[in-house]
């Protein structure tokens, strides 16, 4: 059970059970949706800018534990950051599901993301977890299209 | 095939206040009937035929699961193509050497057994394709092209997988035809009342699944097809998620189209079957032009050759066809009526086990069924079941098993399915519920 206790970390099963910012945004300044028909993890993300910065961000939907989870962590990870910095939290994150993690980022800076850590030891759940980032990152681009990572 | 209807000595009809204690009775009386049967088969010595079942899988034993996406290989199919490969490989049909005619001779003899294990009239009607998907596609672009008008139907079933589906749609909008979908009720039986109102005039085809590859449905295909006849409508039968289960009898059926991939049934993948009554065989155009359809050519015009051949377009998967031939060689050893009374006790053994777990749904609960439990798990999606029961060395399939629309009847975006074989053991069963436990553990101390 080693493997899976670092993929299903504390931290993912609780956002999962319990996730953050989960709701529709009526007044969102950008929404996209994120959509892997083979597992039917199912996502749409809000967001709302204030100039450069995500003012406000929030998620629906449905899926798996990891897809949910890291839809919840990263809404609250990427509240009040600046479209830049966003896009570097995407790549970093990208790095650590993917075990690819630079020198240059320790994992204790992560925070909670550090929870998807266990997800690179199984690369058919890496998917799961980048599916909310893709999406997130369309929206800040305000691209409208569906986004897949299948 | 197990049918909730048919065996009145189990289930007897319930009343009053008698209920409750011949429920208990009847629950004792086929549990033992279950258990004696699931005792006197041989299962230990089938599995030893199948190398691949010993293996470990993150230093436990494999426990194979997912039969309906693809069955494993005996050893005599494994044997069969190296042996091929080894002493009789050279293409077909073509040269006057001994190998050619070696090699011919064992592709023919491949399909002489195909058409003994579908009871074919003749060997001229089997018709070697990649699979099923590729039979139906075939059927779809050449029956369908020379028959379909605008304003004309084609009539499906709501439990269809997605290659039951497609090519027609494809024709359809080509031709400006309609597709018609037959719906399921609640349990995942299809409504025959509302197959019968949907066969009409305009019907030039129903192609139907003869058991569900998402919820382990087996159709009254025998009655639907003799409704479908009635009308003057030819049918299709797709019975790739039959073929590992019983014995389909083509003629008994009265299919006009018949269709089967062999790795569903113990048989190497790239290959498949497509069945058709001869009159209609001869009555379609070719589906790809190349070598071996052909009998001559020049840059006017070319004369296509007689069925099977016509439809057999370029070199074909000769070593599939000798593979598959091993594996019906192989099935033709047992003694189906306890194959099936066998895979229906695991089967009933298995909906017991997990049915009773706590919070967990069977989809699919038809009146007779055959190899597939789907579930879905309160609060836990399909995908975190699979991943759990993975690493405990159990190989299920998760996500929508190529029928969305399935999934879109129950309201659900997936489930997770297991899905048998006759290889399969109540130890088996037992570890997959141990292991769904582990799943609800994982998930429930938060």
């Amino acid at each position: 059970m080693s493997d899976l206790k670092a993929l299903y970390q504390e931290v993912i099963l609780d956002h999962n059970k319990n996730p953050r910012n989960f709701k529709k945004m009526e007044d969102a300044d950008c929404s996209v949706e994120g959509y892997n028909p083979l597992c039917g993890d199912h996502y749409t993300v809000f967001l709302k800018m204030d100039g450069e910065v995500i003012s406000e961000i929030a998620f629906q939907g449905s899926g798996c534990a990891i897809s949910k989870a890291s839809a919840s962590v990263m809404s609250t990870v990427l509240k009040g950051k600046t479209r830049a910095e966003a896009e570097e939290w995407f790549e970093k994150f990208h790095h650590l599901v993917r075990g690819e993690m630079k020198g240059e980022t320790g994992i204790d800076e992560l925070g909670k993301l550090a929870a998807f850590s266990g997800v690179s030891e199984f690369p058919a759940r890496v998917k799961c977890a980048i599916l909310p980032w893709h999406t997130m990152k369309n929206a800040i681009e305000m691209k409208k299209e569906t986004v897949s990572t299948e | 095939m197990r049918s909730k209807n048919k065996k009145p000595h189990l289930n007897p009809p319930l009343k009053g206040e008698e209920t409750k204690e011949r429920m208990v009775l009847s629950k004792n009386i086929i549990s033992s009937y279950t258990e004696s049967i699931l005792d006197t088969f041989s299962v230990e010595k089938i599995r030893r035929d199948f190398p691949i079942l010993a293996s470990r899988v993150y230093g436990k034993p494999l426990v194979y699961l997912d039969n309906a996406a693809s069955t494993q290989k005996p050893a005599s199919v494994i044997e069969a193509i190296r042996h091929y490969y080894t002493t009789e490989h050279s293409n077909v049909h073509r040269g006057v050497h001994y190998l050619s005619e070696l090699a011919t001779q064992k592709y023919e003899a491949a399909r002489v057994k195909v058409q003994k294990f579908l009871n074919a009239g003749s060997e001229r009607e089997i018709i070697f394709v990649r699979g099923a998907t590729e039979a139906i596609n075939l059927v779809a672009a050449t029956y369908g092209k020379k028959n379909l008008k605008p304003g004309d139907e084609v009539l499906i079933t709501g439990l269809e997988h997605h290659s039951n589906i497609v090519p027609w749609q494809m024709i359809c909008e080509e031709k400006g035809a309609h597709l018609r979908v037959v719906p399921i009720d609640d349990n995942g039986d299809i409504i025959l009342d509302e197959f019968n109102r949907l066969l009409s005039g305009k019907t030039k085809i129903a192609a139907i699944s003869h058991i569900s590859n998402a919820l382990g449905t087996v159709n009254p295909v025998k009655q639907m097809i003799e409704m479908a006849h009635r009308k003057g409508v030819p049918v299709l039968v797709d019975g790739a998620q039959a073929v590992p289960h019983l014995r389909a009898d083509v003629r008994d059926l009265d299919a006009d189209f018949y269709v089967f991939s062999s790795h569903k049934v113990f048989g190497p993948t790239g290959i498949g079957i497509l069945y058709g009554k001869t009159q209609l065989l001869e009555s379609m155009p070719p589906y790809q032009g190349g070598g071996d359809m052909i009998k001559s050519v020049t840059f006017e015009k070319t004369i296509f050759n007689d069925i099977p051949y016509k439809f057999e377009a370029g070199t074909p998967h000769i070593e599939g066809a000798i593979g598959l031939g091993a594996a019906i060689d192989y099935l033709n050893l047992f003694d189906w009526n306890r194959v099936q009374e066998y895979e229906q006790a695991l089967l009933q053994f298995a909906e017991g086990e997990i049915s009773a777990i706590d919070g967990l749904k069977i989809i699919g609960t038809a009146k007779e069924k055959a190899g597939v439990i789907s579930f879905v798990l309160e609060g836990i999606h399909p995908h975190d079941i699979g991943t759990i029961l993975d690493r405990e060395g159990i190989a299920i399939r998760t996500g929508h098993h190529c029928a969305q629309p399935v999934m879109q009847r129950f309201g659900i975006p997936a489930t997770a399915r297991a899905s048998f074989a006759f290889y399969n053991t109540r130890e088996e069963v037992q570890a997959l519920v141990r292991s769904i436990q582990k799943v609800k553990e994982v998930f429930e101390h938060v």
